[in-house]
């Protein structure tokens, strides 16, 4: 055998790994890891640009891979999870239009343990009266618990529809939080769509955490914007209440 | 190649695991060779997730006019450069030399073979593992180098000259 055959043979199939490790570097397929949430385990599906979803495991993508995330993103997954809100962590949402970006990033402002209603988000996106698109906007949310979609409820102030599992999942996320679920259902089928104080003379969402301090016997029930104004009450500008 | 250049110039994300396919053993073996067995594997990978950058930014008449081998291949030579660079700004462990000698001169002899092919001049070992490892034309080699292609004919005779003489010597 001639230098060059010998050469020839020191040819080697390139390891199996290359493929997926290349696919994954480059985004063209996305990778997943499981993790803990109080819905069960979700897995978080990501491109090295940042996290494309959060779904059920068994509604996964088939196509994604199992991957460690970037290790640039340290724990940042794990606590956006335990948060419910992205912080620093790198969201990968292309192919959502820049209006339901601006209501996904509006709702990341609600604080944990809290709940705004569709037509909150609505006016606090310049945009009072699209309760419906909104609501399409948090139906279609890619990343469910991150963008915490589970604490917007219907402008009636039920608890309402939920896109990770069913209802039954949004009502554990906010027990989970403290938000008190049974109670802010209570409070919207006796007609309460807001909570004001006799003595500091400001109304609030009932779930906002300045309303929860209010004692009993200063707590003033509303149940429209027209009852707040006619108690002579100010909007809190923590949560800013809208009709 | 000119078909796949075709693809990937049309649809970059639909044609690019091709891509991958049809070169990454190329790349691959000719590592494993320049900058050893431990190191290949990632290399490889890096060079195709850097062909995928690049080519994302290029427009889709430079795609189509790509002589994608020879340009594949700049990328990887770029990457095991600065790769060496790096390597000799840290410690790292003495390789294991052949323990069993060279009683058996087989193709199959891999550590035989890096030694011998250790043992020529860079410049001409690049070009004799692009040659006759990997299967590049010198036009090839030539764009992937840098260096004309009458240089790259002649690197790769006076490479193959050095191993016969060293094989004659082990005989």
């Amino acid at each position: 055998m001639t230098i060059e055959q010998q050469l020839g043979r020191l040819r080697r199939p390139a390891p199996p790994a290359v493929q997926p490790t290349v696919e994954l570097g480059t985004g063209l397929v996305p990778g997943f890891s499981v993790y803990e949430a109080p819905v069960g385990e979700v897995a978080v599906v990501f491109t090295p640009r940042g996290v494309r979803s959060v779904r059920l495991v068994e509604e996964l993508d088939p196509q994604a891979i199992e991957a460690k995330p970037p290790r640039a993103w340290g724990d940042r997954i794990r606590r956006a999870l335990e948060e419910g809100r992205p912080g620093n962590l790198p969201l990968d949402l292309e192919g959502v239009t820049p209006f339901r970006r601006k209501v996904l990033d509006q709702a990341a402002t609600i604080p944990k343990g809290e709940v705004r209603s569709y037509g909150w988000l609505a006016s606090h996106v310049g945009k009072p009266g699209a309760s419906r698109a909104v609501g399409s906007a948090m139906a279609t949310n890619p990343v469910p618990l991150i963008i915490p979609c589970h604490r917007v409820v219907r402008s009636d102030g039920r608890i309402g529809a939920y896109s990770l599992g069913g209802p039954e999942n949004k009502w554990k996320l906010l027990r989970y939080e403290g938000a008190d679920p049974e109670r802010l259902e209570e409070l919207a089928a006796a007609g309460v769509r807001f909570v004001g104080s006799d003595t500091t003379g400001i109304f609030c969402v009932p779930s906002c955490r300045h309303a929860r301090r209010i004692t009993p016997e200063h707590r003033l029930t509303l149940g429209s914007l027209d009852d707040a104004r006619r108690a002579g009450l100010r909007p809190c500008q923590i949560c800013e209440p809208v009709g | 190649m000119d078909e796949l250049c075709r693809r990937l110039a049309a649809d970059l994300d639909a044609a690019f695991p091709d891509l991958v396919d049809a070169l990454a053993s190329d790349v691959y073996s000719g590592l494993r060779r320049l900058a050893g067995a431990d190191e290949a594997q990632d290399l490889t990978q890096e060079t195709f997730i850097r062909a995928y950058r690049a080519l994302s930014q290029y427009e889709a008449e430079r795609i189509r006019s790509l002589r994608l081998r020879g340009w594949v291949w700049t990328i990887a030579l770029n990457l095991g450069r600065n790769h060496a660079r790096d390597r000799a700004r840290r410690p790292t462990p003495v390789e294991l030399e052949d323990r069993f000698g060279v009683e058996d001169p087989e193709p199959a002899d891999e550590a035989a073979w890096d030694r011998r092919l250790r043992s020529l001049p860079p410049i001409q070992r690049r070009a004799v593992v692009l040659r006759h490892v990997v299967g590049l034309g010198y036009d090839e080699i030539a764009e992937a180098t840098g260096r004309p292609v009458a240089t790259v004919r002649s690197d790769v005779h006076r490479g193959l000259e050095r191993l016969r003489t060293a094989l004659e010597g082990e005989s």
